[in-house]
């Protein structure tokens, strides 16, 4: 296919922009295969570009010969453009309607996507699972690669090498697979250097109604266990929806059958639970005229901020069980593609200091979500404005960066990087000119054969000039365990994705500016101070020669 | 004293606790727990005193604090409780002044010290800052002996074609006496904020000299003729006062006006909508939506947004119309002094400043009468008459704050402790209820002001990122829309430590800031010793020459040479060493330990070179 069968009209003139906080500017506008520009030609003006796959949703209007186009980004931005001319304006609407939607992935911008910038470090391979192992078996001897999954063929949306634990063979692992809710048998999410226990995560089990049990799985995660200890299974589903499960095949472990773990339920939301709330809270967040008791009830009613709490309690449920309590974690939900994530890499950030560096916290991105098989694809094809209500489309990876920021806000100092950081993972999360938040896991990834063809977030971001503007000007390391605060009272509102577009940040901006100068300041003078001082103290001794020569 | 007593978490719900003794003292009552941690709480500032019903673990005792501290204490002794109980009842609720804790505070100053702490706020001297006196207004000493109004200050401004009698004929006409006077003067603008109380117009009573006083106000604006007549509450109230014989001005009686009104409410609606919310963050296990549900409901922020966006009609009648603005409430004490203070601190960067906040509270809440006695309760008295009215003005400026992080000299602890001290009743400033009151009190020789204690403690109260070089009538444009509004968790929320954040930015960069200045004195310190020494050195060694003129080879290249290449290499290692440590290395206090020591090590070098020039 052709993208130019698509660009009915590529270029009108005089069509003026909208934009938050920004003059209207008139300009030519031009549609490439990917992109949506309006140029002024004017030296002072910003020219604006738009990835195509960046637009979740267009409104036009018309008033006479001039019509107007309203384009709702998934970054949540509303722009507008008047069109002069009512042909232009319909063809550009339904160009970009089209663009916007391209079915097929690999006619995506990240396959024609050229970097402008040297790569010094491929991100495809920064973050190799071999790699993320030595880290662990430095520590311990009880685990073990298993390529059990090399194929693809065990479980579908697991990566090729996976970590379990070193007494089971793979072939009890294809037994376990058969048990597990999409083939995700348990596996390793992380091993606390500390006292040794460990998080993993697997799919339900299918015990059905007829409470079918296999002893393989118990087995396997008995392994887990020293002698005599128990551990936690934390269903991420209320009781209720576990025990409803059932009836559909899938189910959760008997006690009688796991006699050394003791089940906990929690009841995280997903799928059109979790849309329904982001569309609830752009809206309210997108509406000025709200007056304030209007705001507090459409902010509530969104019940955003619940499902934070919901997910960073029982994140900060099974740090307190690993750290405080010593004990082993096993985590599922239904899936164990998205609120087992979100649990597993939250309570990572609590316990982990690495996942609080800015390396860290991209591997365990890598590990915990991109590896762990999140269906990217689907979660994030549509955003806030998007009416299609597809089931599988929820903001599930939003949530888990707004979780972080939440911590992120409670310890400033410890963590390495900055909420814009966090603010861009969203951003290429939905649209990007990269390619690794592309397909829905592994599996897929090789097949568009990824790594050949498009170029790693990670290539880029870990550029120094890039890394500069992610880095958080207080970090200090902090190797203590960090627990956050769940009361509805410390959580707010991410005013830097949800207000973005909606208010002014000059003044905040400006802060940080000043925050930024008085670090760097300090550490320039410190500098100074101390070559001072060895310049006294070499004149010092010099003098003390001198005087006893 | 009583023993074993436990102080229960407030939020925990498997009630965590720490088990200490409670202590009694004439001020304060202390808790020490087994780690000898000390918890103060002065007896001013109890607001309620609770005993539940007697529990296995003994009787509970629930206090509540009007710096929204809540302890909950259990006391082993169902006697004990109550004995301390009554105490608590007694030591907090004075029935008269001189009980206060004012009274008996002595913080070790001398009378002249003391005095001079009260002159440290000189209004007379801010009504020059801004441009008053001058062709257009005047100090009036109408009031000079409390004759005309015994709640407004002695000396007030007028407009200078404001004969006495229309002053006197219009005080007649309005509630409480309190006449239209200037509150701010807008010297760019050559426009006012003027106050007063609400006219006793009923449904159609007019007086001609009130009438004549607005017009000499609006005359007074070279600018616009037209002025904003500013009633802060909500019409039905304004027109409900009109059957009791007040009311609000008829825009047909009064040339050049135009009223509006801007729907603060009142005193009551303010105590109780308080009292909703900490009932609300005050629950253990509160859900979010429970919390956010709450927060509607008490109704606080929609509060709060109105005294807001009334200060901002203020600021924007004054900046873009150049109009004069007249504000009054009902007696012209709470709403009127909210936002005209509000309005003022939009206006004129002055009052962002440290001195230029309590400048602006001695003039618009203390000398123009806010009711702060009754109103915080100092004193046993009508509960009715308890309002948050102060605390939401400080809400205003903290959310002001939040918004334009570089425009305020002070930080959030600033507010926090004046917070504080309104109810403290440690210092004489907010003691009384108008200016004749605090003047028969005696309070200037007996008590002290709180100033000059927060100016001595300046360090703890200023914003490192504040950016000074903002102009004078720099104006703020806060944004009101509704989701500006946060609920402000370190005011309500104070001593609930498991609440914030556990990691202050404010704080870190605040010592930073500190550091900093610290390390510039360092700096010229060791360039100044550097210089010193250098210049010592060629000194000595052209002594040393003086006397061996016959030496073999120069012994200042000699010297020069060798300072060279002993300086070279050790400070490209430091630099190395420097890099690879970790950050507390460099930190300052460790340093400045290292710095000290190297000190003995200056003096016997000085020695040294003293004995060469001999």
């Amino acid at each position: 296919m052709e993208f130019a069968e698509l660009i009915k009209t590529p270029r009108v003139d005089n069509v003026v922009l909208h934009r938050p906080f920004y003059p209207a500017v008139e300009g030519t506008l031009c549609l490439t295969g990917h992109h949506l520009i309006l140029s002024s030609r004017q030296d002072n003006t910003e020219e604006l570009w738009l990835l195509h796959s960046n637009i979740d949703a267009i409104d036009k209007r018309f008033v006479g010969p001039l019509g107007t186009i309203i384009i709702k980004c998934k970054d949540f931005r509303i722009i507008q453009l008047d069109i002069p001319g009512m042909e232009e304006c319909l063809n550009i609407a339904s160009s970009i309607e089209a663009l916007s939607t391209l079915d097929s992935i690999t006619l995506m911008y990240p396959f024609f996507y050229r970097p402008m910038f040297e790569v010094i470090e491929d991100g495809w391979h920064s973050f190799l699972p071999e790699q993320e192992f030595e880290l662990y078996s430095s520590a311990t001897s009880d685990w073990r690669l298993s390529y059990v999954n090399k194929e693809f063929a065990v479980c579908p949306s697991y990566p090729p090498i996976v970590i379990v634990p070193k007494s089971i063979d793979d072939e009890a692992l294809r037994k376990v697979a058969t048990f597990r809710h999409g083939g995700r048998f348990p596996v390793l999410s992380y091993y606390h250097k500390k006292n040794e226990m460990v998080i993993m995560r697997s799919g339900q089990p299918l015990t059905g109604t007829n409470g079918r049990r296999c002893k393989e799985d118990e087995k396997l995660i008995n392994a887990t266990l020293r002698a005599g200890k128990r551990g936690y299974i934390i269903d991420t589903r209320s009781l209720n929806v576990a025990q409803q499960a059932r009836a559909k095949g899938g189910g959760f472990e008997q006690e009688a059958h796991y006699p050394q773990w003791r089940r906990i339920h929690k009841s995280i939301e997903r799928y059109h639970i979790l849309q329904e709330s982001l569309v609830k809270l752009v809206e309210a967040c997108n509406d000025q005229t709200h007056n304030m008791d209007r705001w507090l009830s459409k902010l509530e009613s969104s019940n955003w901020l619940t499902h934070i709490k919901e997910i960073l309690t029982t994140a900060c449920l099974v740090a307190q069980c690993i750290d405080r309590e010593g004990a082993s974690i096993l985590i599922h939900g239904t899936e164990g593609t998205d609120s087992t994530l979100q649990v597993t890499s939250l309570a990572q950030i609590i316990l982990d200091p690495r996942s609080r560096t800015i390396r860290g916290f991209e591997a365990l991105i890598e590990r915990e979500w991109l590896q762990a098989g999140h269906p990217f694809q689907q979660r994030c094809a549509q955003s806030a404005y998007c009416n299609s209500k597809q089931k599988w489309e929820s903001p599930v990876f939003l949530l888990f960066l707004d979780c972080v920021w939440q911590i992120l806000r409670q310890f400033p100092c410890s963590f390495e990087f900055n909420e814009n950081f966090l603010i861009m993972l969203f951003e290429h999360a939905y649209a990007s000119q990269f390619g690794t938040f592309l397909g829905n896991n592994e599996s897929e990834r090789c097949k568009l054969k990824l790594q050949q063809k498009t170029m790693s977030l990670w290539s880029w971001v870990n550029q120094p000039s890039e890394l500069s503007k992610f880095t958080n000007p207080l970090f200090e390391a902090n190797n203590l365990v960090i627990w956050p605060s769940v009361a509805p009272q410390s959580l707010q509102l991410w005013e830097g994705i949800f207000l973005r577009w909606n208010r002014s940040s000059k003044y905040l901006d400006e802060a940080y500016e000043e925050m930024v100068n008085i670090i760097e300041y300090n550490k320039e003078l410190q500098a100074k101070v101390n070559l001072l001082r060895r310049q006294l103290a070499e004149l010092e001794t010099k003098d003390g020669m001198q005087e006893n020569p | 004293m009583v023993e074993q007593v436990k102080l229960l978490d407030r939020f925990s719900t498997n009630n965590k606790s720490l088990t200490g003794t409670l202590y009694l003292t004439a001020t304060h009552l202390l808790f020490i727990d087994s780690q000898q941690k000390e918890t103060w709480i002065l007896h001013h500032h109890i607001g309620s005193v609770e005993k539940l019903a007697l529990t296995t673990s003994g009787c509970p005792l629930v206090i509540q604090c009007k710096n929204f501290r809540i302890v909950h204490f259990i006391v082993p002794r169902e006697r004990d409780c109550h004995d301390i109980y009554n105490s608590l009842l007694q030591l907090s609720k004075q029935a008269k002044y001189e009980d206060l804790y004012a009274f008996s505070y002595n913080p070790k100053q001398n009378d002249s010290e003391r005095l001079r702490g009260w002159e440290l706020i000189d209004l007379a001297e801010e009504y020059k800052r801004m441009g008053v006196p001058n062709s257009n207004w005047q100090l009036s000493d109408a009031n000079r002996e409390y004759k005309i109004c015994e709640t407004y200050p002695r000396e007030l401004y007028v407009p200078r074609i404001a004969s006495k009698p229309i002053i006197v004929g219009s005080s007649k006409f309005r509630s409480k006496g309190r006449f239209p006077v200037l509150s701010y003067y807008h010297q760019n603008k050559e426009a006012a904020i003027c106050r007063c109380s609400q006219p006793l117009s009923g449904f159609s009573a007019r007086c001609l000299e009130d009438e004549h006083l607005l017009q000499a106000i609006s005359k007074a604006n070279p600018a616009n003729r037209y002025m904003y007549v500013v009633d802060t509450r909500p019409k039905l109230n304004a027109i409900a006062n009109r059957a009791a014989g007040k009311g609000y001005e008829n825009e047909d009686n009064y040339s050049n006006i135009r009223f509006q009104f801007v729907g603060i409410e009142n005193i009551h609606v303010m105590r109780s909508s308080l009292q909703k919310l900490l009932e609300v963050n005050g629950t253990k296990g509160l859900s979010v939506n429970d919390f956010y549900s709450g927060l509607e409901s008490s109704g606080w922020l929609r509060h709060i947004k109105a005294v807001m966006d009334a200060a901002i009609f203020l600021a924007k009648a004054i900046m873009v119309e150049n109009a004069s603005v007249l504000v009054h409430c009902s007696d012209g004490w709470d709403r009127t002094s909210q936002v005209c203070s509000l309005g003022s601190l939009l206006l004129d960067s002055y009052y962002r400043t440290v001195k230029g906040f309590m400048v602006l509270i001695e003039k618009d809440w203390i000398s123009f009468g806010h009711k702060f006695s009754e109103r915080c309760g100092h004193l046993d008295g009508d509960p009715k008459e308890v309002s948050p009215v102060f605390t939401q003005f400080l809400e205003c400026v903290w959310h002001l704050t939040e918004q334009f992080p570089q425009d305020f000299e002070f930080n959030e602890a600033f507010l926090l402790q004046i917070h504080e001290h309104i109810h403290s009743c440690q210092f004489g400033n907010f003691l009384g209820n108008c200016q004749k009151e605090r003047e028969e009190l005696k309070l200037k020789e007996k008590t002290y002001s709180l100033w000059p204690f927060l100016l001595d403690d300046q360090k703890k109260y200023l914003n490192p990122l504040y950016s000074s070089n903002s102009q004078q009538f720099a104006v703020l444009e806060p944004n009101t829309a509704s989701f500006n509004f946060k609920f402000w968790r370190n005011m309500y929320h104070q001593f609930d430590r498991t609440l914030h954040p556990r990691e202050s930015v404010c704080n870190i960069i605040m010592n930073m800031n500190e550091q900093n200045k610290q390390l510039e004195k360092d700096i010229q310190d060791l360039e100044s010793k550097i210089n010193k020494r250098k210049n010592e050195q060629i000194d000595g060694v052209l002594t040393n020459e003086l006397l061996h003129p016959v030496h073999p080879e120069s012994p200042i290249i000699k010297t020069s040479l060798s300072f060279k290449e002993q300086t070279l290499l050790p400070v490209n290692d430091t630099l190395r060493t420097i890099e690879g440590s970790s950050p507390a290395d460099n930190r300052y206090s460790e340093y400045a330990e290292e710095f000290s020591k190297s000190e003995p090590a200056v003096v016997s070098l000085e020695y040294g070179v003293a004995r060469m020039t001999c």
